[in-house]
């Protein structure tokens, strides 16, 4: 799987709601082979107030028509810039990078998104259907203004639905959805959405002992491994999330089996 | 034709655009964009005696053109080094050049003791001028008598060329680097980064885990070239020229200020084939100002 550098054309922008974009990208020349769960660094077009490549999941690929789309939230100024560009803007990226998600044994499987966190899920649900393991889908967000796709994913299985004001589905966080009351009848569960919700979706999956692979997004300056500044601690020391991840199986991630500590405690120097 | 080659320190270098350390990995990492052995040299990342863990995240925080890094030299140990990263490093076909860090005298000494004996690393540069360490690193380049202590002892056990990493985080870096000369350096690098800082105003939080970290990228290229001229100016060792290089012309600046190499860090990060486009970019500086040398452009600043 080697790593490439293209000047991707932007074909469509598609905005989903307020705060999700779909980028969808024609590349100059065959795309690499990208597997669910790894990203791409898009270099953002130029301006003040960014200066690093920006890290996105690989939301969906189409060999067919050489077409590559990523979804992007809107949170500064990179995530804007990127959000306003029109057809036909040249955007240079680095992809794939990284190791995307193991596939089943066997079925059913159940994906848990939260935020942008649905962006490699889409990719992975339809590796997924190509592979014949049914696949349920529980997606989070504050309001219903979080919640998109969902015809996307009810092609390959039910999909729960759980927001914060209650404005659609369940009122509440993912890991409080009514699912969780029940034993799990799944062989494997990804998750991918802000950490304090991983680590609360690789407890439950602990408990019901079902296998359970999350994707991190920890900030990156070099996306290929040699800056080290993305490491997590794992039972095999600090490794990178950017080449030994973004997908971690959670029983190589340190601490990951005690209650989420508090997100941004003061780190020990 | 153009000449792209120079020599430093009795090193033969096939153009004077190496990778600076912690920027490059050991060369591999780089291998799908482009053959690891175009630079002129590669500074692999900084070793030392013992495996380092390095410090906890977050290690990274984006700047005004730049970044802030708290990474804290993690690496595996100069026996794992050997054993494991050497024999792949050998596969490239340019000059290696270890980088060396320690915590105390004697640490710095068994590293460069132990890179001695491998045939393939043609030269060390002694980083003493990391900031992102408590003990050790900066300080030792941020002293001249330590400076000096630290350059002599690995002069004793190190015969082959000796480069030596400055610290910007001084007030004089003239009186650094000739307490460094004096201890027995044969090159100069400079500069590693600058200290710095970043606070989330949000959160009311320092952005590092470390609190500050070093500033690298264009950012700090006016500081970077100010140096390389009042250095090689005042001290007659080879400089190679560090800081925000990102194009041909950074390059060229830092030659005409004196530097006889340069090293591109920040900017592999954000254009994975900044030193092909920086090599390609010297030989049409060279044709357009009819330069046939590249070694000819070395401190021919025009004042
Ligand atoms: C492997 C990986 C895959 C990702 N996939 C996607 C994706 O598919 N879609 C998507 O929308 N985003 C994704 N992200 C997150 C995305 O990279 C960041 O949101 C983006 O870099 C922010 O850039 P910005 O300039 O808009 O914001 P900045 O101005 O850089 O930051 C704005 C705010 O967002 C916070 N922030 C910045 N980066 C991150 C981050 N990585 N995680 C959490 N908070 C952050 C900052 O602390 C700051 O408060 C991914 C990140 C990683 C590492
Ligand atoms: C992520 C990162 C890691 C670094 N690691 C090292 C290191 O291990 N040893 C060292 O001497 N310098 C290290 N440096 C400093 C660079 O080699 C270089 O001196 C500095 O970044 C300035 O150059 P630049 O602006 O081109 O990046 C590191 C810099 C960065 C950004
Ligand atoms: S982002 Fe540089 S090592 Fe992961």
């Amino acid at each position: 799987m080697s790593k490439a550098i293209h000047d991707l054309v932007l074909r469509e922008n598609v905005q989903l709601s307020p705060f999700y974009h779909r980028l969808d990208f024609t590349a100059p020349s065959p795309l690499p082979e990208c597997e669910p769960g790894q990203f791409a660094e898009l270099l953002v077009p130029p301006g003040p107030g960014v200066f690093l490549r920006r890290p996105f999941s690989i939301h969906a690929v189409d060999y067919k028509d050489n077409t590559i789309s990523f979804l992007i939230k809107l949170v500064g100024e990179g995530t804007r810039r990127l959000a306003g560009i029109l057809p036909g803007t040249v955007i240079n990226t680095v992809y794939p990078l990284g190791r995307g998600f193991t596939m089943p044994e066997k079925g059913p499987v159940l994906l848990v998104g939260g935020g942008c966190g649905i962006a490699p899920l889409l990719f992975l649900s339809a590796r997924l259907k190509a592979g014949g393991f049914r696949t349920d889908c529980l997606l989070g967000g504050r309001t219903e203004k979080d919640i998109i796709e969902t015809a996307d994913f009810e092609r390959n299985g039910a999909v729960f639905i759980t927001t914060e004001d209650g404005s659609l589905g369940e009122k509440g966080l993912v890991t409080a959805h009514s699912l969780f009351d029940r034993p799990l009848p799944y062989t494997m569960v990804y998750a991918c959405g802000p950490e304090a919700m991983l680590r609360a979706v690789a407890m439950l999956a602990m408990k019901a002992s079902v296998p359970c692979e999350v994707s991190l997004e920890n900030t990156m300056a070099c996306g290929v491994g040699v800056c080290l500044c993305c490491v997590v601690p794992t039972t095999e020391g600090n490794q990178c999330v950017c080449t030994e991840g973004p997908v971690f199986n959670i029983n190589r991630l340190s601490g990951w089996d005690q209650a989420a500590r508090i997100a941004d405690s003061c780190p020990v120097i | 034709m153009e000449d792209l080659r120079v020599e430093l320190c009795g090193l033969r270098l096939k153009n004077p655009v190496m990778t600076a350390s912690g920027t490059f990995g050991y060369g591999h990492e780089f291998a799908d964009f482009y053959d690891p052995s175009l630079p002129g040299a590669i500074i692999v990342k900084a070793t030392t005696a013992e495996p380092r863990a390095g410090n906890p995240y977050p290690r990274m925080a984006e700047t005004a053109s730049g970044m802030l890094n708290a990474v804290g030299l993690q690496n595996k140990g100069i026996d794992y080094f050997v054993s494991n990263i050497y024999p792949e490093l050998q596969k490239i076909d340019t000059v290696i050049i270890a980088n060396v860090s320690g915590s105390t005298v004697e640490s710095y000494v068994e590293v460069a003791e132990k890179m001695a004996a491998l045939d393939h690393i043609r030269a060390i540069e002694l980083n003493i001028s990391c900031p992102n360490v408590k003990a050790g690193g900066m300080a030792f380049g941020t002293s001249c008598p330590s400076a000096l202590a630290v350059t002599a002892a690995v002069r004793k056990v190190y015969p082959k060329p000796l480069i030596v990493k400055l610290s910007p985080n001084v007030t004089s870096i003239v009186e650094i680097a000739r307490a460094v000369a004096d201890g027995g350096a044969d090159a100069l690098s400079l500069i590693n980064t600058l200290l710095g800082m970043a606070i989330d105003a949000e959160k009311r939080k320092p952005v590092l885990s470390t609190v500050t970290g070093g500033l690298s990228g264009p950012a700090i290229k006016p500081v970077a070239l100010r140096m390389v001229w009042q250095v090689t100016r005042a001290v007659n060792l080879p400089v190679i020229g560090i800081g925000g290089i990102a194009r041909a012309g950074d390059a060229v600046e830092f030659l005409l200020a004196g530097a006889t190499a340069v090293q591109v860090g920040t900017a592999n990060f954000v254009n994975p084939m900044a030193v092909p486009e920086i090599i390609s970019g010297l030989k049409d500086y060279m044709i357009r100002h009819r330069v046939a040398q590249i070694r000819d452009l070395v401190g021919g600043l025009i004042l």
